[in-house]
């Protein structure tokens, strides 16, 4: 058994971050990595992919974008380069190939097995990412015999799928994006959509991406929002990132032909039956667009940078017709493949500390976990709205190690509370 | 993007909704609850239904007082009328439960109604229930609800308050949203 100060499990962006600023207190550690470095990116990924965030926006801590197209959407290959570049520059400690099975206390600290032996660790970072299992619907049991069904993490292009229509479920950054893309492939797409989150690639001019990073929006704390628990849930924005930085929304999607439909209730008798509730789903995103591009535009006077920028602009409410469906056969071979694009979940199956709530999420005050020495990073609102981005692992690595740093010193000092206003 | 933080008072108890939530997110099984109405045919279409007492909370609750309501089917149906159609209550219940839930959002933002109206519509085509045409259905092709609302606040505000309603609505999500309904016979 090796003893060390800290292990890190993941060496994705936030780990990689982390063993950064391990390396910057001086902290003995190594990253552990069940295979090579960005290795959800490289595995569990659709071909088409790119970045929802521009290359601008990925300052880890001692590196960041140097290319001549700051504006642009990384493709996995470029990402997966661009991590692994940065696991070289800053030296990381990483054991690649070595996959973590168990995570057990010890006193003090932690035992962790491996299939490649054993570690005892005075302190512990889980940074194993917030998407290790695609989420399905319970009511997904129901499918009749001869639809293929497939997670996001399954999917790779289209031509994988049967001929035929398919069913995505889900309208979230994934499910719009798979939805255009398999539409575009002659499989004619029914998008069901419940609460979702509308927002333009571009708004004056300048990236959504851009607006929330300069009015503060991404710096917001955890303790700051009114209703974490909601915001640590919400669906990804509707965003793509193409060369040409188009929009993509529910409009988008029916201008193209495909059937929008309400939120999947249930699977009866073969017929999947969908929510009355679209035309509200649409209400409630297009009136949330409205409040966040309305703070653009107040920040935008306050900074004195309005007449700088193209005038305020609106776009037009979603469209959902008349009468969206309410039911739709699935025996009826009209549709052959259901995607799910329910979300997903972290995986934590190999942790066995008490930590996880009756949900079976972890417990933490900004990634601080109940367990002295444990710490999570990467997950959604973790300690800013920006955590679970690229972009957010430098702020959050620098908090969460500080602390860690005086755990290991025998003093743990409580963390800044406050940071940029929302605006 | 700052708060600026009203008083408003539309009688509705924001302090106590936002405790017993915290309280049942703690404690979620005390959220279960159950409501309970008995029906007792009368003569024909008519029939009297009696709500008095349900579970929750962790136990028997009772209303303040019995609730009687009769329905019936009007003179078109060859009825006697003595009360609304089973149809209708249903719009009255949407009607009551969005109305509400309103009240209580304008609450919680600090937003004070002065009026709020609200007209409904359930279309139907009543040869579903006639068995004339298999392939019409039975209940409402569609409900529409329309709100006129005067309240201290900008129009998307209003809007934001009817959405939200909708969003956090028991009837609404049991008119939109499929529910497995067994009946028994003793």
């Amino acid at each position: 058994m090796r003893t060390i100060a800290c292990v890190v499990i993941g060496a994705g962006h936030a780990g990689l971050a982390m063993s950064r600023r391990l390396t910057e207190h001086g902290i003995d550690h190594v990253v552990l990595e069940r295979g090579e470095v960005a290795h959800s990116w490289k595995t569990e990924r659709w071909d088409s992919l790119r970045l929802l965030t521009p290359n601008w926006q990925s300052r880890l801590p001692g590196y960041g974008y140097d290319g001549n197209d700051p504006d642009g959407f990384r493709t996995m290959p470029e990402l997966i380069r661009f991590l692994d570049s940065y696991a070289r520059v800053i030296d990381a400690p990483v054991k690649t190939h070595t996959r973590v099975t168990s995570v057990e206390h010890a006193d003090p600290g932690y035992r962790i097995q491996t299939d490649d032996g054993e570690w005892h660790c005075h302190t512990l970072v889980l940074a194993t990412g917030a998407c290790n299992v695609a989420l399905v619907p319970a009511c997904a049991e129901g499918v009749p015999q001869g639809i293929e069904t497939l997670t996001p993490m399954e999917y790779r292009k289209p031509n994988q799928l049967p001929p035929g229509g398919v069913l995505v479920v889900g309208a979230s950054a994934t499910g719009i994006q798979l939805a255009q893309e398999i539409h575009l492939s002659g499989r004619p797409v029914t998008l069901s959509a419940g609460e979702h989150i509308r927002a333009p690639r571009l708004y004056r001019g300048k990236d959504t991406q851009w607006w929330m990073d300069a009015t503060g929006l991404f710096d917001q704390r955890y303790n700051e929002v009114e209703d974490i628990v909601r915001a640590r849930s919400l669906p990804s924005m509707q965003l793509v990132g193409t060369p040409e930085r188009r929009t993509l929304d529910l409009n988008a999607l029916r201008a193209i032909g495909v059937k929008l439909v309400g939120r999947l209730a249930m699977i009866r008798d073969g017929r999947a039956l969908f929510s009355g509730s679209l035309a509200n789903q649409c209400a409630l995103a297009d009136l949330k667009m409205g409040r966040l591009l309305d703070g653009f535009d107040t920040w935008a006077r306050e900074q004195g940078i309005d007449d700088q920028l193209p005038p305020p602009e609106r776009l037009p409410p979603t469209e959902v017709g008349a009468t969206p469906a309410l039911e739709l056969d699935l025996t009826r071979g009209e549709i052959r493949t259901i995607l799910w694009a329910t979300g997903y979940r972290p995986d934590y199956s190999w942790l066995n500390v008490p930590v996880l709530d009756r949900k079976g999420r972890l417990r933490h005050d900004g990634g601080v976990t109940p367990a002295p020495g444990l710490y999570v990073m990467g997950l959604q609102f973790l300690r800013r709205r920006k955590s679970a981005f690229i972009d957010g692992a430098a702020d959050d690595a620098a908090d969460l190690s500080t602390h860690l740093k005086a755990h290991v010193d025998g003093a743990a000092p409580p963390l800044p509370q406050r940071g940029r206003g929302p605006g | 993007m700052s708060a600026e933080l009203k008083s408003a008072n539309n009688g509705v108890n924001v302090e106590a909704l936002l405790a017993a939530r915290k309280a049942l997110s703690e404690a979620p099984e005390a959220a279960k609850f159950t409501w309970r109405a008995s029906c007792k045919w009368i003569k024909g279409t008519h029939s009297n239904t009696v709500i008095k007492d349900f579970f929750g909370l962790g136990g028997e609750q009772k209303h303040r007082t019995q609730f009687s309501y009769d329905a019936d089917h009007p003179d078109v149906f060859a009825s006697e009328d003595n009360g609304p159609t089973p149809v209708e209550y249903v719009l009255v219940g949407l009607a009551s439960c969005l109305t509400a839930g309103i009240a209580a959002v304008a609450q919680n933002r600090g937003i004070q109604l002065r009026s709020v109206q609200a007209t409904l519509e359930g279309a139907m085509d009543i040869q579903g229930i006639l068995g004339v045409d298999p392939d019409v259905r039975n209940g409402f092709d569609g409900i529409k609800v329309k709100y006129d609302i005067d309240a201290d606040a900008s129009p998307a505000e209003i809007k934001a308050l009817v959405a939200q309603s909708q969003k956090r609505s028991a009837v609404f999500d049991i008119i939109t949203n499929p529910t497995n309904v067994t009946v028994e016979v003793n």
